[in-house]
């Protein structure tokens, strides 16, 4: 029995700037179940970005219900938030926000000195076992500047791994990268997704990258134009196949 | 949120940038190794003020002449000669709070022997002048009552003038010296006393009956002045009003304003002598406090960058879960963790600064405690009250505007 995760009944949000009130989203009904992997797609003003940032608590919304694994979000102070965003979320960005002169490792046990009943013992064997679970076992005590942009991003998926969230929100997470790199990311929450189960929301305009999640919801001017299932889904691994073989950074 | 955990991420933050850190810090290691050095220099200054003037007695109550008017004309000090042996007496008799008391007469000339001669003084006492003024006698005897009476030509005879006079290797006891032409028997040995604080050499004098100093050097009827001893050095305030009763009584003066005589204590010389040494330690400490403040200026100047700096690392932190307060702490950890480690490593060179001038300079280093606990409070609350603004700022920000940062 799979249960909800995300559940946002007529959610609206406006902004004001100056006298001008931007209505930037109208009115949005999503539900997003227990391991599903939902792309949510949109051109630059549709009201994505904003989505994303209340899915990830780092925003409230105007009106609307907004419910996280059956968590009332929208009646939360911002510390309860900050308390839920460190339980039940995990973060990947475009442009990774790794913490620079700082290992790996504790980049990635990060999210978990924010988290008092975590002990320094446990923290570590729960990063450590994140990064074995992204392919860094290896690069555990490398800083960031000695790794590339795909195993910096990993490096990121891991830290938003490790508080073991309900959800995974990434944000243009392959929009930093080459094609071949972006593909490799993707197979990693590919994999995630369906061998860990986790559930992930994924943010792009890139409708190839899309290809690879099992639900596309597009937004419009503030709007869920159109939800649809990925029918011809696609696994990243073979579009790595399909690649022209080219020296390999990573 | 735990502390242990605050503790260190801002220990690994600042450890992430080893040498702004140590800058940052060198604000404040200057400003409290200059505090705590100015003060143990100026405290030093000031215990050996206490300690020379102590040594000379602490309870010394000693009168000296004062300004007298003749027919409306001011005579001045020095040339008073208002006190008399038999003001003298009287204290003797009537002073209930002293316990010694000895008539002083000095004059200064040459002290010869042999071919050597050496520019001095001669001090005339009785034979409790030696106790009253701590003068110890090392070798020989100080002189006696019969010898007093007698204005017997004996003198006790001080370091510097032996060694400038005698042949090395004489013993002064029982050789013959002139001063101001008339020989003079040495009976006595003077305990060195080495420079007091003015640097004038206290070993540099000779001490012989009172009588004989006034009678056969200088052909006069009164006293220079005249030194006691109070019971203690407590009782050196009623002691003084106890004098200038007598005193008053004895030269037959009715008001204090007309007084020709003055008291003075050695506790109270020791006391304007420490407030002077005070106001120059507080100068000194103030100074060096103003370069204290700039060091703490430093923190917040360091501390406002790097906010601004790391807005997305704070941006970050709040999207990974740290709550507003979690982010003020780090910061205004960071930034104590700056002064307080600042403030040891001053600490530390402040004390190295304070033993090389010591040793150096040949002055007294105290360093006190409450100057060294001082400071670092003063580094710690420095640390908060700079860090405050950057650190509030910090965690004001709007994560998702942090996020974004470029």
């Amino acid at each position: 029995m799979k249960s909800t995760i995300i559940e946002v009944i007529n959610l609206k949000k406006d902004f004001y700037v100056g006298d001008v009130t931007v209505r930037a989203l109208k009115g949005i009904n999503l539900k997003i179940e227990q391991g599903e992997f939902v792309a949510i797609m949109g051109a630059s003003g549709s009201g994505k970005s904003t989505m994303l940032n209340i899915l990830g608590c780092l925003d409230k919304p105007t009106s609307g219900e907004y419910k996280l694994d059956g968590v009332s979000v929208s009646q939360l102070n911002k510390n309860e938030l900050a308390h839920l965003r460190n339980e039940k979320l995990g973060f990947v960005f475009q442009s990774y926000n790794l913490l620079s002169r700082t290992s790996a490792l504790e980049n990635v046990e990060l999210p978990l000195f924010y988290n008092s009943h975590v002990k320094s013992k446990e923290r570590k064997e729960r990063a450590i076992a994140a990064l074995e679970s992204v392919g860094l076992a290896d690069r555990m005590h490398h800083m960031p500047n000695q790794l590339s942009g795909g195993q910096q991003q990993r490096v990121a998926i891991a830290r938003s791994l490790v508080n073991d969230p309900v959800v995974i929100l990434a944000d243009e997470a392959t929009g930093n990268l080459d094609t071949r790199t972006s593909y490799e990311i993707m197979e990693l929450f590919q994999r995630l997704n369906t061998d860990e189960g986790k559930t992930i929301v994924f943010v792009t305009h890139e409708p190839d990258i899309a290809r690879l999640t099992s639900r596309n919801i597009i937004f419009r001017d503030g709007w869920v134009t159109k939800e649809q299932l990925v029918t011809d889904k696609v696994l990243a691994s073979e579009m790595l196949k399909a690649l022209p073989l080219v020296e390999h950074e990573g | 949120m735990n502390y242990t955990n605050l503790l260190k991420i801002a220990k690994n933050a600042l450890m992430r940038n080893k040498f702004r850190a140590f800058l940052t810090m060198l604000g404040i290691i200057i400003g409290v190794a200059s505090v705590i050095a100015m003060l143990a220099i100026g405290q030093g200054s000031k215990k050996s003020i206490q300690d020379q003037m102590s040594s000379m007695g602490s309870n010394l109550v000693f009168i000296m002449p004062g300004s007298q008017q003749r027919g409306g004309i001011q005579m001045g000090n020095s040339s008073s000669q208002v006190l008399k042996l038999t003001d003298v007496d009287a204290i003797r008799v009537n002073c209930r709070d002293i316990t010694a008391v000895s008539p002083e007469v000095r004059t200064s000339g040459q002290a010869v022997f042999g071919n050597s001669n050496w520019p001095t003084s001669l001090y005339g006492g009785n034979i409790q002048y030696f106790g009253i003024k701590k003068i110890e006698v090392e070798s020989g005897r100080i002189f006696t009552d019969l010898e007093i009476s007698s204005l017997a030509k004996v003198c006790l005879i001080g370091k510097t003038v032996i060694k400038n006079i005698l042949p090395k290797g004489t013993d002064p006891i029982g050789q013959t010296i002139r001063f101001k032409n008339i020989p003079m028997k040495v009976i006595g040995v003077l305990g060195e006393k080495g420079e007091n604080s003015f640097g004038q050499d206290q070993d540099d004098l000779l001490i012989a009956p009172y009588t004989t100093v006034q009678r056969r050097f200088l052909a006069i009827d009164y006293v220079q002045g005249i030194y006691t001893s109070a019971v203690s050095e407590e009782k050196t305030q009623d002691a003084i009003s106890e004098l200038q009763t007598v005193m008053r009584k004895q030269h037959k003066i009715l008001k204090p304003e007309d007084d020709d005589f003055r008291v003075m204590s050695q506790s109270e010389l020791i006391k304007t002598f420490s407030s002077i040494s005070d106001i120059l330690t507080t100068l000194l400490g103030a100074i060096a406090g103003i370069s204290l403040l700039v060091g703490g200026i430093g923190i917040m100047n360091i501390m406002y960058v790097s906010v601004t700096e790391r807005t997305r690392e704070i941006g970050l932190r709040m999207s990974i879960g740290g709550k507003g307060i979690d982010i003020l702490m780090q910061f205004l950890i960071e930034s104590t963790m700056l002064s307080v480690v600042g403030g040891l490593i001053g600490i530390g060179l402040g004390y190295l600064i304070s033993s090389v001038i010591g040793s150096l300079m040949g002055w007294p280093v105290v360093i006190m405690t409450q100057s060294v606990v001082l400071s670092f409070l003063v580094c710690a609350a420095i640390g908060i009250f700079f860090g405050w603004y950057p650190a509030k700022k910090a965690s004001n920000l709007n994560p998702i505007d942090a996020l974004r940062y470029e």
